[in-house]
């Protein structure tokens, strides 16, 4: 029993001691610098060659001009901000101290968000929607593993409402928004519940289906376990089901999380939810010839968190996952 | 009904539906069993061993017959009949303690949490495996999983313990290993044990009677042997046993000589032989 624990351990000390070779140097770090080159070079050759009526189409050069603007806007603003507030304090101050009755009045700043707090409302919407459509999701998902016949009852439904697009949903979301969410004084602006509620209408599905799978797959012996012990239906779920299937539910985490940021950046361009999608499209309207340059920086920009946002998951699934073994990537 | 039965199997039979029907895989099993005894089921591949032990595990609904466990009829799973899984089938997610907690959470509510705690802790000393009990079940070996899983089944306090060819998957040594622990706790604690094997040797070691089973379909009970072998038994002593070794031939007869599933090599080139010769001159 010894030999066979200490084997890879062994195997471990080995792989520990042997260097990375200059070959896998290379192609772990090389080969994609080598891509990410050749795709700079033929952006900007293609660039130079697309003139659009807002001027030529952005080089790399550009754009990354364009980013350093917009760090510099943000900068700018939070310095206005930070004076703003100065002011006020002062101002309240001075009051208070020829008046000690005086309540001061402290008023938010309002300037225009800048490119990273839309980031950051575009972060905290997906999440929401993320979240809300997982807590249906789950639940539902689980319904389906167990029951055969939940499952045929549903599973129409699911097909049928999977592959509608986001933009069709919110018209309709929009308008049910309006009418059900009124308040003298909102604690969430329309526009964002419109985004997070889009958001998760598309993002329930795979969650949904790949927990069903995950349920409805799970080992035999298991189930005969439970049987064995006596199991009651939530200790059964809570003991057996949840953990044999949390692979496969984050497999649907994960997958939802990448649709509803890509649905959010369309739904926040049509509801006006000021994220990532809005500056979008403002960009667009304004029409100045940095609009182009300042689109493709968004884009980047949404490009880099979904990956970041799919390693978060990723690093999550790692963490919660019992089977250590498996290569998850 | 006689009382003095501790489990009682009469005239079991289960058909299971098939798209051409149902198929019959069991008929006509009756077998009593006493308390204490360790009852062996041996017989070919796909004969219906798993499914004898399945209906007394109450996983599986006889068809006819029934099965009566101190005169109580079984008609569904229970931690009194404990099952040991032909592949351990322990929680991956949790510990080996974790893993025999569940069960002693589940089956002996009375207890205090201290009382918990050592129950889950003896269960463990007595498959020797107190010294692995913070591991998961990929951190240890198969046979230390099917230890644990045995600590599982005895946690249960069980009235039958049930076992579901608990070696098949583990190399000799190990088995053999397992087999003197399993000898050592049923001296200890007596309970009533029904296993399945497909080892001639095993069966006849550990048991004090033998149900050799015909092949199926419409699989029965052929022959009961009774081993009388004084315990505890010594595998090396019974080795020299003549004994030992007639109650191991009258197994063999039964499986290769009455029961005989698997044709010889002799046969079989025979048979391909004359099939060749008919594919030929249809050829030609």
């Amino acid at each position: 029993m010894n030999k066979q624990q200490t084997v890879p351990s062994i195997v471990n000390q080995v792989k520990n001691v042997q260097w990375p070779s200059f070959n896998t140097i290379l192609s772990t770090a090389g080969l994609p610098i080598v891509g990410i080159v050749i795709f700079l070079g033929l952006w900007s050759m293609m660039a130079k060659n697309i003139d659009t009526s807002l001027g030529q189409f952005p080089g790399p050069a550009a754009v990354w001009q364009q980013a350093n603007v917009l760090v510099d806007e943000h900068n700018a603003q939070m310095d206005k901000a930070d004076k703003f507030y100065q002011r006020q304090d002062e101002r309240n101050a001075a009051r208070v101290a020829k008046d000690p009755t005086y309540q001061p009045k402290i008023r938010a700043f309002t300037g225009a968000p800048t490119f990273f707090e839309q980031i950051w409302t575009s972060l905290y919407t997906v999440m929401v929607g993320f979240v809300v459509a997982s807590l249906i999701a789950i639940p539902v998902g689980i319904m389906c593993g167990l029951s055969k016949n939940a499952y045929t009852a549903i599973n129409p439904l699911i097909q049928l409402f999977k592959p509608v697009s986001p933009l069709a949903w919110l018209p309709l979301v929009t308008m049910v928004v309006s009418a059900v969410y009124v308040s003298t004084d909102p604690m969430f602006s329309k526009s964002f519940i419109t985004s997070a509620v889009t958001v998760a209408l598309c993002c329930l599905w795979p969650t949904l289906i790949n927990t069903a799978v995950g349920v409805s797959s799970i080992d035999k012996d298991l189930l005969n376990v439970s049987k064995v012990l006596r199991l009651n239906a939530l200790s059964h779920v809570t003991t057996i089901v949840l953990p044999s299937s949390i692979p496969a539910i984050f497999t649907g985490l994960r997958l939802s999380l990448g649709i509803g940021w890509m649905v959010l950046i369309a739904a926040e361009m049509l509801a006006q939810n000021p994220g990532l999608g809005k500056f979008v499209w403002d960009e667009f309207q304004n029409g100045s010839s940095e609009s182009l340059a300042r689109i493709m920086v968004a884009v980047l920009t949404i490009g880099l968190i979904g990956f970041i946002l799919d390693r978060l998951m990723l690093t999550v699934q790692r963490k919660v996952s019992w089977d250590k073994t498996a290569v998850l990537r | 009904m006689s009382n003095s039965s501790h489990l009682e199997l009469t005239k079991v039979g289960i058909d299971f539906p098939t798209p051409k029907g149902p198929f019959t895989a069991l008929q006509n099993v009756d077998l009593k069993i006493q308390k204490g005894e360790f009852i062996s089921l041996i017989g070919h591949s796909g004969c219906g061993k798993s499914t004898v032990l399945n209906i007394v595990a109450g996983l599986y609904q006889a068809t006819t017959g029934g099965v009566l466990l101190n005169n109580k009829e079984v008609n569904e799973p229970g931690p009194e009949r404990a099952v040991v899984f032909q592949n351990h089938s322990l929680l991956p997610w949790l510990s080996a303690y974790k893993n025999v907690e569940l069960a002693v959470k589940q089956t002996q509510k009375g207890r205090s949490k201290q009382e918990m705690k050592e129950w889950v802790e003896h269960n463990l000393e007595l498959v020797h495996m107190t010294h692995a009990a913070d591991k998961l079940p990929s951190e240890i070996s198969g046979g230390m999983k099917q230890r644990v899983g045995i600590a599982r089944a005895l946690a249960m306090e069980p009235k039958v313990l049930l076992m579901d060819e608990p070696f098949g998957a583990l190399d000799a040594l190990t088995r053999a290993h397992l087999q003197d622990s399993v000898m050592e706790i049923h001296a200890e604690l007596g309970n009533t044990v029904i296993m399945i094997t497909h080892d001639v040797d095993e069966a006849v070691l550990l048991s004090d009677r033998i149900v050799m089973m015909t092949n199926g379909p419409a699989a029965t009970i052929g022959e009961i042997l009774h081993v009388d072998l004084p315990r505890p038994r010594n595998r090396i002593a019974c080795a020299d046993d003549p004994k030992y070794n007639h109650y191991r031939a009258e197994v063999l007869k039964f499986l290769y000589e009455k029961q005989r599933k698997v044709e010889s090599v002799e046969e079989h080139r025979a048979k391909k032989k004359t099939s060749n010769e008919e594919k030929s001159s249809n050829v030609a």
